[in-house]
């Protein structure tokens, strides 16, 4: 029975599949679909290091207290860090009286409902409280940043190449010379998005965040460059995504080194127990 | 059933007889894995993947029992309760990212002790029942695992659970009817995510039973081995207790370090960035993925692109997917070589790895965009897949002449069986 079916059912899926494939060929050479613009013309993030890389990196707090200066002076206009409370910035190097004035402070209070009265109000965050929601008025979704860096191909690297990649569209071309609008007039950039080559379909909501040197005042001398802005943005929001990246490579070497050691004495148990046996 | 000559449970400790004679457990275990239990003594490390493989089962269930107290399986906070989970609990981020990583060794293990099985041919009689509950297992270890990648809640998990459930639409007449009644609404909601964690809560203990059974049947004609000649006299085999305590011992070492290097290293390397945005049924991915050990079977149902004889391409993707997993169950009687072992059968053996490269092509279409050329290589790979296991392999049975066994494994391992000379006549058969 087996043997008489199989073989059977075997030719009928495989002819199933070779009449898939003889259409799918016959498109392909009298409807050939064009590379799209998307497809010549994204860039992938630009290779740059970050203290966090490979399995020895660790955060660089300064970094991460500078990004989050960033983070707060500009991004936090548009974008939502809710994962996030105010008082893990104790994690970045802040102490805790630094921590509390960092959430009293913030420009969107936290909201308040008196269930006796019905009335809606805010009071100034408390350190146990999460980043408040960001409303945003403009063009487009401003994405909740807490966990961009792990929900993006590329993380930090792409983040950064993203807030510094914004170009002219105009004359735009990529690593083989080919002009974008020459190729694809119909691409310009519509009204109210910015053309980006990092961002996947090249346009986004979002105009160019980091402008200017010196934007953000950084208070530990080093100098607010726009890349050096991005760079430490970047980092800021691979901490917001990962923010056990420190402890988690630390506890990882402990436990490979004793991985290590048990598995070579296994083998020589291994080896002891099998002697009189090969 | 065990060998004649397998050692006999003699406790000398008297509390252990004490037990022992009101119930047999320890007796139970000795003669399971202990000393009692006659193994062919030259299993190669092909062999240890069983073991690992319920080691990585109890893995998920230690690691997933422990997350279900944080989980909260409700579409309105379950990303955020799996956040809670990564950075409130303690040592959270250890015990989400081992279940996640657990899952894909579980699959690598599982994987490599399957392809073990087709190369040493391990599902011929007498072990057709444990291949059968084997195959049993596989499928329960994918609906599992489907079910769990939902529960984040994530982009991925919504889509995905979209898609899979979709599947079942293509099903003429009941299929749609079917896919809500499954979905408890018309979409992934509250409803499918609830009865999804309780499904994939259970089923783990559901694959633990099939296990006793595959492990029970396994125990009646013992292991097979690498040169797939039967067991024939004491020096064939060994004790289970010390000689593959040991060398699981050190198969599990070697195991840990890789799951750990994962969790501690890598622990997003596998996964899809999408998952880590919160589901929105209003904005679909720019490529809907599952994790990777879908990808081969994702491959196959996606290579159908044309109605076939008035079958809808799409039924006939979800049909093939199907009984991509399913032929297998076929296997012990469509290969009716008389020899297991691939070390044997030149033809086949170019086969088999034939099918090891089809099938990692087949996985990396299916991780590949939907689109030239990967579906049209997964379409050839896919029709080789099939040819493969319908078509050649009953051909090859047939038609190849095998190589000479050795008379037993004593011969196989020391070179020589004094037995060997004793019995000369016959021609040894497997
Ligand atoms: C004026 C408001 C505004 C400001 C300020 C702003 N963004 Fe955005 N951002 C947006 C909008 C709108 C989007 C959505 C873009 C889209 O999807 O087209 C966005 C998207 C993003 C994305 C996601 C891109 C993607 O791949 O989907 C990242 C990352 C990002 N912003 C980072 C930042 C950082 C870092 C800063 C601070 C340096 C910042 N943004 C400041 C409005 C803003
Ligand atoms: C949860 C998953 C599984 C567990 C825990 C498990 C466990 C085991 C164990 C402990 C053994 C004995 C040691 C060995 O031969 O490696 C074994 C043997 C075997 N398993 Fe599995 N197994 C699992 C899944 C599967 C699947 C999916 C298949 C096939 C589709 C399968 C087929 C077999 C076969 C054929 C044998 C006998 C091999 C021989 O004796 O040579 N198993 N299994």
């Amino acid at each position: 029975m087996v043997r008489l079916f199989g073989p059977l059912v075997g030719l009928f899926f495989a002819v199933a599949l070779l009449w898939s494939f003889g259409n799918g060929a016959y498109n392909a050479v009298t409807q050939p679909s064009p590379p799209t613009a998307e497809a010549l013309f994204h860039k992938h993030p630009k290779e740059v290091a970050f203290s966090f890389d490979g399995a020895f990196g660790t955060f660089d707090k300064a970094q991460l207290q500078r990004g989050f200066k960033v983070y707060q002076e500009v991004c936090s206009n548009c974008h939502s860090l809710k994962q996030v409370a105010f008082r893990d910035l104790t994690q970045l190097g802040y102490n805790e009286a630094e921590v509390k004035a960092i959430a009293k402070n913030w420009g969107n209070k936290a909201q308040t409902f008196d269930p006796k009265t019905g009335d809606r109000g805010d009071r100034p965050n408390l350190p146990s409280d999460h980043f408040p929601p960001v409303y945003y008025a403009g063009q487009g979704n401003p994405p909740d940043l807490s966990l961009v860096a792990k929900s993006r191909h590329g993380g930090a690297q792409y983040i950064h190449s993203l807030l510094t990649g914004y170009t002219d569209q105009v004359g735009y071309k990529n690593g083989q010379g080919q002009e974008l609008l020459k190729m694809f007039p119909d691409a310009k950039t519509p009204d109210g998005l910015y053309f980006n080559p990092y961002f996947a379909n090249l346009n986004l909501a979002m105009p160019q965040p980091l402008t200017s040197d010196g934007q953000v005042t950084y208070s530990d001398g080093k100098a607010a460059t726009v890349d050096q802005m991005a760079l430490d943005v970047s980092a800021f929001l691979t901490w917001t995504a990962e923010p056990k990246l420190d402890k988690r490579k630390q506890t990882g070497w402990p436990v490979l080194g004793f991985l290590l050691a048990a598995t070579v004495l296994a083998y020589l148990a291994k080896r002891n127990v099998w002697a009189d046996k090969h | 059933m065990s060998f004649p000559w397998a050692n006999e449970y003699k406790p000398t400790n008297p509390l252990m007889q004490w037990v022992d004679d009101r119930l047999p457990l320890p007796r139970f275990v000795y003669n399971a894995v202990g000393a009692g239990y006659p193994v062919p003594r030259n299993l190669n490390y092909m062999w240890n993947f069983g073991i690992l493989a319920g080691f990585a089962l109890v893995l998920q269930i230690v690691t997933g029992v422990v997350l279900a107290m944080h989980y909260a399986a409700n579409a309105g906070v379950a990303f955020d309760s799996v956040e809670h989970i990564m950075r409130d609990v303690n040592w959270g981020w250890m015990l989400r990212y081992g279940h996640a990583n657990g899952a894909s060794m579980f699959f690598i293990v599982v994987y490599t002790h399957i392809f073990r099985g087709f190369f040493y041919s391990s599902y011929k009689a007498p072990r057709e029942m444990i291949w059968l509950l084997g195959v049993v297992i596989f499928l329960l270890m994918m609906a599992t695992a489907f079910m769990g990648y939902v529960l984040p809640w994530g982009q991925m998990s919504f889509w995905g659970a979209k898609v899979i459930t979709g599947l079942f639409s293509a099903i003429p007449l009941v299929g749609t009817p079917l896919q809500q009644w499954l979905l408890g609404g018309f979409a992934p909601d509250n409803a499918a995510l609830n009865r999804f964690f309780s499904l994939h809560f259970l089923l783990p203990f559901v694959i633990l039973g099939v296990i006793i059974l595959h492990v029970w049947a396994l125990h009646i004609p013992g292991s097979s081995n690498p040169t797939g000649v039967e067991v024939k006299q004491e020096s064939d085999t060994v004790p289970f207790h010390p000689y593959y305590t040991a060398k699981d011992g050190f198969g599990l070492g070697i195991f840990l370090m890789v799951y750990c290097a994962l969790v501690f290293f890598a622990p997003n390397l596998l996964g899809h960035p999408d998952n880590y945005i919160p589901a929105n049924p209003l904005s679909t991915p720019a490529h809907i993925v599952p994790e990777w050990y879908f990808w081969p079977f994702y491959a196959i149902l996606r290579a159908f692109t044309s109605d076939f004889l008035f079958i809808p391409a799409k039924l006939m993707g979800v049909l093939a997917m199907f009984s991509a997993i399913l032929v297998w169950f076929f296997l012990p009687w469509l290969d009716t070589s008389p020899v297991r072992s691939g070390h044997y059968r030149p033809l086949f053996r170019k086969f088999f790895y034939l099918l090891v490269v089809d099938v990692l092509v087949l996985g990396y279409c299916g991780g590949a965009p939907a689109a030239e050329p990967y579906v049209m290589i997964s379409q050839i790979a896919a029709m080789y897949y099939f040819l493969h296991f319908l078509v050649i392999l009953p051909v090859v049975s047939s038609i190849e002449t095998p190589q000479p066994l050795p008379f037993s494994i004593t011969e196989a391992v020391l070179g020589k069986d004094e037995h060997a000379t004793l019995a000369p006549a016959t021609p040894a058969v497997a």
